[in-house]
């Protein structure tokens, strides 16, 4: 069973809502990238998305393109990212680890090296914000064999038809998008979210995980109520930015609001 | 490159995915797609609609001054020495170039899907100015953007556009440049996507629009067709457009595409040399990829990460290429080529100075390699030019590099 199948299945049985922390790989400098994924799992987290940055991110708000900024500013790549999987996972073979970017840097490493080394470092899924199922046709065939879980999105936009289909070819988890907009947009309408993932519920028994618009404890707990996993990524990120001069705050930091959002879904 | 292609395969394309081979497709966010499927079933709708069909032409005919005249350039002829040269003259349609063909097109789609809402990227400004002007006169709400760079370079169309109504969004992330514009235009609409029309001014993005932008420009390549069967009784031997994204290169290009005499050449900007790395000329130096809603050829480096380019003209300034140009280019249809900075520009002033016409930065391009080309041609050989757009919006940019400052 997968990482990703086995901890969101121990989360539903003990009724508990995943909490599943984003920071982007590299921000605001690659050497400390590990230490945060462990603070985030000190704080709570049950999987990590780990951002792969793109030089134009276009899903993304203000505060993960700057993030990405950041991150390239160091240079790090693909490459990169995947050394700093190896190196989690020397102390850390429990968190399932997701890979959350773009196409194109994939697309430079090739699809299937880039799926051999992914899973031989220890990542469990990989979601690409701008491969619709339609385009994703042999990067799936590669994941599956790869046992790599090929993670897709849903939108407040997708009719039907669309989610029949998108749950079809999804595994590990489906990403709900809360909001029309980018990540890190402002107004989240609880009473929409729950509506759509009904409807999704429908088509589908994999974990619903609900992302963009989830900011601090309150939305997370409200949210949660009808997720299956709540995905919080600006929020971090905001932290990170604003500590970037001092990044030996920033774990802490990191840990701490994790925490309060975890006490506010348990408690809810 | 070995030709495999055929009249009937170009014709059918792009398939019923967008794809234009390996190329084209649709790599965009979930939001986004429901909406482009939309796009694409209304426009093949409406494609077929004599109604919409005539609405378009009567606007282009009334309102933009089509046809616009195929013009022998005899001065720059025998200036040059080679075959005769004739000037596609887009820079005479109302707001001066190319695009506004397109604009009028899709602002008569955005009327008829409903959509109360307008944005459009732009680089020089053109395209931002054709969509404000389509967006004045059907009172549609109007939103421009556009690299923070390129609005110091482009000072005059920002102001145009802002006379015109539209508000002009300078964007500031990443290069400053066309490619950021169009990240933040793509952001906008994710976010409005409800009531908002994308108006994108070049045969990229997702599907549909490489599709749609190549069948509003083709009026160009009709036109010239038969103006030159007209005045020489058979067809051109060398077709010549400059290529940003590809626009008004399609345009010309698309209706001879099963003209097999026609030899079709795109002139992409060198910026200070392809050598040099310093430059905006993806189908000849760079690899495929995938960026804003398709792949195709991109400048990037090997990590994938999309590399800064360099152009005298703000609206060549671009990373990537239409994904048809990238089909037309490995199917051997078509040549791609560069010319500098330094080529374009002497361009500019050769035809300004010998035909008292005046060719935007970005149609200099294919002024330089047309004359190149002509150069080596015979004296019964005919060479069709697609002048996109005037060069007035530059003439800020010469004077800098003149050391006058107005």
């Amino acid at each position: 069973m997968s990482r990703i199948k086995s901890v969101l299945g121990a989360a539903k049985a003990n009724g508990r809502t995943a909490l599943i922390p984003y920071i982007t790989a590299g921000d605001p400098n690659p050497d400390i990238t590990v230490s945060l994924m462990h603070a985030l799992v000190a704080g709570g987290a049950d999987i990590i998305e780990l951002g792969v940055p793109f030089s134009d991110p276009m899903a993304d708000g203000p505060v993960i393109q700057l993030a990405c900024e950041r991150a390239l500013a160091h240079g790090t790549s693909l490459r990169n990212i995947l050394a700093m999987v190896a190196k989690f996972r020397e102390q850390n073979t429990e968190t399932p680890l997701v890979l959350m970017g773009y196409l194109n840097p994939v697309e430079a490493m090739g699809y299937d090296v880039f799926a051999s080394e992914a899973a031989k470092v220890g990542v469990d899924g990989v979601l690409i914000v701008d491969l619709p199922p339609e385009e994703a046709g042999e990067m799936a065939q590669l994941f599956e064999a790869a046992q790599l879980d090929s993670i897709f999105l849903l939108a407040p936009t997708s009719d039907a038809g669309r989610i029949k289909s998108i749950c079809e070819v999804s595994t590990g988890y489906i990403y709900y998008v809360s909001v029309k907009g980018v990540t890190g947009s402002a107004s989240l309408d609880v009473e929409s979210v729950k509506t759509k993932l009904e409807e999704i519920r429908t088509y589908t028994d994999l974990p619903l995980g609900v992302g963009f618009g989830i900011k601090d404890a309150a939305s997370a707990a409200a949210v949660g109520k009808y997720a299956d996993g709540v995905i919080v990524g600006s929020a971090l990120v905001n932290i990170i930015a604003a500590n970037a001069k001092s990044p030996q705050l920033i774990a802490n930091k990191l840990t701490a609001l994790l925490q309060e959002m975890r006490q506010a879904l348990d408690a809810s | 490159m070995s030709k495999v292609f055929s009249e009937e395969l170009l014709r059918s394309l792009p398939d019923a995915n967008g794809h234009f081979g390996k190329f084209g497709g649709r790599y965009v966010s979930e939001t986004l797609m429901p909406s482009l499927i939309q796009l694409e079933a209304q426009y093949k709708m409406l494609r077929d609609d004599p109604e919409f069909r005539k609405e378009f032409d009567r606007d282009l005919a009334d309102y933009v001054g089509r046809p616009s005249p195929l013009y022998l350039a005899s001065h720059l002829t025998k200036k040059v020495g080679g075959a005769k040269i004739y000037l596609k003259r887009e820079d005479l349609n109302h707001t001066g170039a190319h695009k506004v063909n397109n604009t009028i097109g899709q602002a008569l789609l955005a009327k008829h899907i409903g959509k109360p809402r307008v944005i459009a990227e732009t680089g020089a400004g053109q395209h931002g100015v054709a969509t404000a002007t389509v967006a004045a006169r059907l009172g549609l709400q109007c939103k421009v953007f556009m690299g923070a760079e390129d609005v110091k370079r482009q000072s005059l169309n920002v102001y145009r556009m802002k006379l015109l109504g539209a508000e002009v969004f300078p964007v500031e992330s990443g290069t400053r440049t066309l490619k950021d514009a169009m990240n933040e235009a793509l952001r906008d609409w994710v976010t409005n996507v409800d009531d908002t029309f994308y108006i994108i001014g070049t045969v990229a993005g997702p599907h549909p629009y490489p599709m749609l932008v190549r069948d509003f420009q083709s009026v160009i390549g009709r036109e010239a067709r038969q103006q030159v069967l007209e005045k020489e009784g058979r067809l051109p031997d060398a077709l010549v457009a400059c290529v940003g994204g590809g626009s008004n290169a399609i345009g010309l290009f698309y209706p001879f595409i099963g003209d097999e005499s026609v030899k079709m050449y795109g002139v992409e900007a060198g910026g200070d040399g392809v050598e040099t790395g310093r430059h905006a000329a993806p189908l000849c130096a760079g690899r495929p990829g995938v960026l804003h809603g398709n792949r195709t050829y991109l400048m990037e480096d090997e990590n994938g990460q999309i590399s800064d380019t360099h152009s005298v003209s703000a609206g060549l300034d671009y990373p990537g290429v239409g994904p048809e140009h990238a089909w037309l280019k490995d199917c051997g249809r078509a040549i791609y080529t560069s010319v500098t900075d330094q080529e374009a520009l002497a361009a500019f002033r050769e035809l300004t100075r010998v035909e008292g016409i005046m060719p935007a930065l970005e149609s200099s391009h294919a002024i330089a390699y047309a004359m190149k080309l002509a150069a080596g041609m015979s004296k019964d050989e005919i060479v069709v030019v697609n002048l996109s757009g005037r060069g007035d919006k530059d003439i800020h940019t010469i004077a800098n590099i003149d050391g006058i400052h107005a």
